[in-house]
């Protein structure tokens, strides 16, 4: 399947992606050959657990309450068909057949052997996939905007950007041992789909008075123990500083961040310790060691990087015509209607639309995935999206590029593999981690509740008549489900061995981010589903024609959802 | 006498590493490396002594020396355990901002596959950790044959060269 081409290119014929060449391959080969002497010297006792530990993290695998798990990378979202189908097989041979997709958009499995995971990362390798700093203490996955070059309403595409930071950070030799995680997120839109003031770092991409565009530059947020909304270190960015300013961060992060308390060691901590100037003042005296320098990108490859996401060959299409045939297919289709409503976006050109694949039907964990229906999306994307596939930190898959006259065939196809739940963006459209049924660091469960959720709320009229409601669910304090920027999260806590759940409201991952507030007193699993309805009932009776939840609970405050909550316990 | 990796050889090590508590009293007149507050308490005796070299614990920045590098014909950098990554960012400050070109060795939790990135940062001596193999962690200088980043080891990034 793989060969090189003249050029040295992996012969994946995709145009609309960034294609290893000859030594990016080569990264990736050696790599696992590394791994697989480590993997080998930990098994034979010449590594202690200890020692072991950030190697096997930092290729993504963890040890877990009941198995390892490895967690794959896909940068900033990005899949071809041949990359799911590798995905679907190793799922297949090394798995029990199902996995995750996460809300830093990569892909977990839950059950793979630790003797296998070098042969798991070689598959990888052969279709130009890896699991390089999927965890562990350094530059994690990029991410970024699952509607990246199709959005009618981006400034630019932001994918260009991510793969100059992918290559950036990959080995990099000074980060590698950071006081804790780093996460960056690039956001290149008016809408914020990347969830970018949450990141260690958000780049913006914005134009100056002047038109040219550059980075507004975010540092110091993240969810977690301690929410934080990251403040603006630095208005204006030119691009081609981008690599040394982004050295310069991390330099005074890597010698400054604590390393005493782990719960303190992100860099949201120390910019809030030393306040956002006196941060930015730092690293403007470590950038001006090394700005100008030989980091500084250079126009050829800003241009190579970006020559890698051309527009795949789009037909020219009448959108008036396609747009009247929809509209006769969604008339005579209720169900297609809904989904056409909910689950397909506007694209930027003329006859074509953006489709979600949910992932969230009931009955399955939130983000979990067959290898059949991997292979399913590989299929669907072939024959409707040019062969492309991204997955989204919401958890659910888009295929990016389909013509509006090929939707009603789509819908058909994806719905005898359970991707056609109508409810993107809507209640049961859940962010939620793993939790206690898989994740060792979790308090408690959170897949039952999401579960109990999506069953109490089944009625489809009822939560679309309830407009768009983020809400997410960690199953601990570490924050993975983005509790606290669901605009109803809950989190899982333990308390004398037992299982409780505290619900918050308020919180946004978008543009106006804001950290959700603790409703009042946890309360059992089993009363989740009660609470969450009464919550929307004092919604439902707040509301004003035309808010959503997020702006009542921003009107009326925290006080009638208490008391409606509480007053009936008691 | 201990071996250190040095210019990615293996060889024997003359230098004695003084303890961070030790005094004037207990140097020799061998080749000597001292802790930062030996230095900056005896700086004026100190200044000009030949054979003498300064350790920095993970909490020590170079900027404590960045006045004083013509002292020192090695600089030392500890690492208390493998998973404190200060000693990278030190290494590249003392290399790239300061420009000092005498021998740098990683000591302490000092392990076989963390050598290739300590190299890239500027490291050239690893005084490998007493239990382990120098010769198995000389391999792991090779782990990779290119980088992406520049640093002290490659200075042009593969964008450029591309």
């Amino acid at each position: 399947m793989l060969f090189l081409d003249q050029r040295g290119h992996c012969g994946i014929p995709r145009k609309t992606m960034y294609q290893y060449d000859e030594t990016d391959q080569k990264f990736l080969t050696e790599r696992v050959s590394q791994f697989r002497g480590q993997t080998e010297r930990f098994l034979k006792g010449e590594l202690t657990e200890a020692e072991f530990l950030p190697l096997r993290l930092q290729n993504g695998l963890y040890v877990q309450r009941l198995a390892p798990m490895l967690r794959i990378c896909i940068p900033y979202g990005m899949l071809n068909s041949a990359q799911v189908r590798c995905l679907a097989h190793i799922t297949r041979e090394y798995d029990k057949g199902y996995a995750h997709f996460s809300t830093r958009q990569n892909l977990q499995l839950n059950w793979p052997l630790l003797e296998e995971v070098p042969d798991i990362l070689a598959e990888l390798a052969e279709v130009q996939m890896h699991a390089i700093q999927t965890s562990g203490n350094c530059i994690r996955n990029t991410t970024t905007d699952q509607y990246a070059g199709v959005a009618p309403d981006e400034i630019e595409d932001p994918r260009p950007w991510c793969e100059i930071i992918r290559q950036w950070g990959t080995f990099h030799p000074e980060f590698a041992f950071l006081p804790r995680k780093f996460k960056i997120a690039v956001c290149a839109s008016e809408k914020d789909r990347a969830a970018f003031q949450l990141h260690d770092i958000g780049l913006e991409i914005v134009h100056n008075a002047a038109g040219e565009m550059g980075f507004k530059v975010y540092a110091g947020g993240g969810l977690g123990r301690t929410p934080v909304i990251a403040p603006v270190i630095r208005k204006f960015l030119q691009p081609e500083h981008l690599l040394s300013y982004l050295d310069a961060i991390l330099r005074v992060y890597n010698q400054l961040g604590r390393r005493d308390n782990k719960y303190k060691a992100r860099i949201k901590i120390l910019v809030r310790a030393m306040g956002p100037e006196a941060f930015a003042e730092k690293v403007d005296q470590a950038w001006s060691h090394i700005k100008d320098g030989p980091a500084t990108l250079t126009d050829e490859a800003i241009n190579q990087a970006k020559s890698y996401f051309t527009a795949p060959a789009y037909d020219q299409i009448v959108d008036s015509t396609a747009e009247s045939e929809l509209q006769n297919q969604a008339a005579e289709d209720k169900a297609f209607a809904n989904w056409l409503k909910r689950n397909v976006s506007e694209h930027k050109i003329a006859g074509y639309s953006i489709v979600n694949l949910s992932l969230k039907p009931t009955g399955i964990a939130p983000g979990d995935v067959t290898d059949k229906q991997l292979e399913a999306i590989a299929d669907l994307s072939d024959a409707f999206s040019f062969g492309e596939v991204r997955s989204t930190h919401e958890q659910n898959v888009v295929l990016a590029d389909v013509r509006k006259s090929d939707l009603y065939v789509l819908w058909q196809q994806a719905r005898s593999q359970g991707f056609t739940t109508a409810n993107i963006g809507y209640l049961t459209d859940m962010i939620c981690c793993p939790g206690g049924d898989f994740c060792a660091l979790a308090n408690a469960k959170s897949i039952p509740v999401a579960d109990a959720i999506q069953r109490r709320f089944d009625d489809l009229d009822y939560m679309y008549d309830l407009g768009k409601i983020d809400l997410n669910i960690s199953g601990c304090m570490n924050a993975c489900g983005h509790h606290h920027v669901g605009h109803i999260g809950i989190l899982g806590v333990d308390k004398k061995g037992k299982e409780f759940y505290q619900i918050c409201l308020g919180g946004n991952a978008g543009r106006d981010a804001s950290i959700g507030k603790i409703l009042g007193p946890s309360c059992f699993a089993d009363e989740v589903p009660e609470v969450i309805a009464q919550i929307l009932d004092v919604y439902v009776e707040n509301r004003t024609a035309e808010e959503s939840f997020l702006d009542t609970y921003r009107r009326v405050g925290m006080a009638p959802f208490k008391e409606k909550v509480y007053a009936k316990n008691n | 006498m201990p071996k250190i990796i040095k210019n990615d050889k293996i060889i024997s090590d003359d230098w004695q590493l003084l303890a961070k508590d030790a005094t004037l009293e207990e140097m020799g007149n061998n080749p000597v490396i001292i802790p930062l507050n030996l230095w900056q308490s005896a700086k004026e005796q100190l200044t000009g002594r030949e054979q003498l070299g300064i350790w920095l614990d993970s909490d020590e920045s170079p900027e404590s020396i960045a006045t004083d590098l013509d002292n020192f014909q090695l600089i030392a950098i500890n690492f208390p355990v493998f998973a404190d990554g200060r000693g990278y960012s030190y290494a590249r400050v003392l290399r790239e901002e300061y420009n000092y070109s005498g021998e740098l060795r990683a000591i302490g939790d000092v392990l076989r596959d963390q050598l290739f990135f300590l190299m890239r940062c500027g490291f050239d001596a690893f005084a490998i950790r007493e239990d382990r193999d120098a010769t198995d962690a000389l391999a792991s200088l090779t782990d990779f044959s290119d980088s992406y980043q520049i640093a002290v080891d490659q200075p042009v990034p593969l964008f450029r060269r591309r």
